[in-house]
């Protein structure tokens, strides 16, 4: 299908600071591409300016061949976008709702009264197609606007953060018709759950303060950080100091040991040893991203921690 | 790339904004039957039915008005608490598509008021068919100028607040300033001039002057339509070249 190109976009908002500054990247228009960060990070701004919604102060993005500013009209053909907090309309069904966003996008009525029966029963919420939006409950809602961009039959789909605010069921529903849609579709996610991300996107860009920080496949990030493992002791007895690595302050408040794999191996044999409890793991997305974006972690190397 | 469907995409607004909100909620048809007699109904019974055939004219300029306010609050709620306008933007309807859908659901949601005052109309109007055209004109032009004025505000309204604020000072310089259920003598005269503010004021006197009750010059009648055609084609113009439609 291409690649998602985006060159030194920057967006400045009137009163506010910089929402963007020079955002470039480019990954290819398939699969799932998902954007995390933390709220104010820039994502919707982004998704908004890649969705035709918004104009860039400067720089330029380019999607499956055409220009998101210049060739807007025929992009949107070929996009559609669940934006953040939408909520399918209170007072229509799920039906009457789906059906009008398809008339809107130009389907024939007939056509999408089918497609909109067929991406229900997709969803699972065919049971639900005649009963007032503002009846359904919260993950229910969030399909109906799911389904509707599905319907549309558009091949490039953004969803601004779809699972915040969901129970971990309905979320879980969600993130397994998003792995399937992925095979057929390219998927502009945003989310700032991590575990999110780690299990649905082939590649994860980072953004922090309106700048990318880190993009690549999960592995990929892992390999840029320093010391992919992590050795959590779950007590606050004195841990062992690793020959190299850093010692750090998890949100949780227990320590961590961040190291290499021959350190992690070592370290651990000794606290098996003097029957510490521990817990050992490559880092996950949500560690590469404390990593990354450095802000709810104190990292202090360990040898000016004079309490070790 | 597959060809548009026009008549969709209008039918789909009309759909949403009116046949819908009429299924789903019934009474909202009683609240739209009702909105534009109140007035009628109070200024006839204080005239003794004198100024009926005035209050059913204005009445129907205040009906077409009321489409434009009634879209800027629609369209800022669709917006702004359903993030509507976001969905559409990204999507092969254009602002004017969307607009023209609208316009017509206002109408269409207007259509059990406008049947019974067009009743009323034929009961107690006695003018020519010359006559008829004309407030016919000037209601088709006062909804263009509605329309067009509640579509740019929506546009810029970021919250549902800012809407309310928007469809006081609409309401209030479209409904309540100029002498539409009566004529503009009843204005003491040092006070007329707050009245010529509103276009809604050179309408009313076209439609008055339809309905033989008063009568005005023909200079001031021709003001009166070049006034109302320019901030109709005006107001049109600006909708169309400043709205927000992809934000900046």
């Amino acid at each position: 299908m291409g690649y998602l190109k985006c060159i030194k976009i920057t967006k400045e908002y009137e009163k506010a600071s910089k929402a963007l500054r020079s955002v470039s990247f480019k990954v290819p228009s398939e699969g799932i591409f998902a954007l995390i960060g933390r709220n104010g990070a820039g994502k919707t701004t982004l998704v908004r300016i890649l969705a035709t919604q918004l104009l860039p102060t400067s720089g330029s993005a380019n999607l499956a061949g055409m220009d998101v500013v210049k060739d807007a009209k025929d992009l949107r053909g070929m996009i559609a976008c669940v934006p953040q907090e939408a909520r399918a309309i209170g007072w229509l069904t799920p039906r009457q709702f789906i059906l009008s966003y398809l008339l809107w996008r130009g389907m024939d009525y007939s056509e999408a009264k089918r497609k909109t029966e067929d991406a229900t029963k997709m969803l699972g919420i065919d049971q639900h197609l005649d009963t007032a939006n503002r009846l359904l409950s919260g993950g229910t809602k969030r399909k109906v606007l799911v389904a509707s961009v599905i319907a549309s039959g558009a091949k490039i789909l953004f969803l601004d953060e779809p699972t915040t605010g969901l129970d971990p069921i309905s979320r879980s529903d969600l993130w397994r018709i998003l792995s399937k849609l992925k095979r057929t579709h390219f998927i502009f996610l945003t989310t700032h759950y991590l575990e999110e991300a780690e299990r649905l996107a082939d590649k994860i860009g980072i953004l922090d303060e309106g700048k990318l920080l880190a993009l690549g496949t999960l592995e990929e990030l892992r390999a840029t950080v320093k010391y992919p493992y992590i050795i959590k002791i779950l007590s606050d007895r004195k841990m062992l100091k690793p020959r190299e690595g850093t010692v750090v302050k998890g949100v949780d408040g227990y320590y961590q040991i961040a190291t290499k794999e021959k350190d992690a191996y070592e370290i651990s044999k000794e606290l098996i040893k003097e029957g510490v409890k521990f817990s050992m793991n490559p880092l996950s997305l949500d560690d590469i991203f404390y990593y990354i974006a450095k802000k709810p972690i104190e990292a202090e190397n360990y040898e000016k921690d004079e309490s070790w | 790339m597959k060809k548009m469907n026009h008549g969709s995409q209008i039918f789909a607004s009309i759909l949403v904004n009116a046949v819908y909100a009429m299924i789903n909620y019934p009474i909202v048809l009683i609240s739209t039957l009702l909105a534009p007699f109140a007035f009628l109904i109070v200024i006839s019974f204080v005239s003794h039915g004198a100024l009926l055939p005035i209050a059913i004219g204005g009445a129907l300029i205040m009906t077409m008005i009321s489409a434009g306010t009634s879209l800027q609050g629609d369209l800022s709620h669709l917006k702004n608490d359903f993030k509507l306008q976001d969905m559409i933007v990204s999507s092969p309807t254009s602002a004017r598509m969307y607009l023209i859908g609208m316009a017509i659901s206002e109408i269409v949601y207007a259509l059990p008021a406008l049947l019974v005052l067009a009743i009323l109309a034929g009961l107690y109007i006695n003018t020519s068919i010359l006559g008829y055209a004309s407030i016919m004109a000037v209601m088709s032009i006062m909804f263009i100028f509605s329309i067009s004025l509640g579509f740019f505000l929506s546009t810029l309204t970021s919250d549902v607040i800012q809407s309310w604020a928007f469809t006081g000072i609409i309401s209030t310089i479209l409904s309540a300033l100029p002498p539409v259920y009566y004529p503009i003598s009843y204005i003491p005269q040092q006070f007329q001039f707050i009245a010529y503010i509103s276009p809604a004021t050179y309408a009313a006197q076209i439609v008055q002057n339809a309905t033989g009750y008063v009568t005005f010059s023909n200079s001031t009648l021709l003001i009166d339509w070049i006034v109302i055609i320019a901030v109709a084609a005006a107001m049109t113009v600006i909708a169309v070249k400043k709205s927000k439609w992809r934000e900046d």
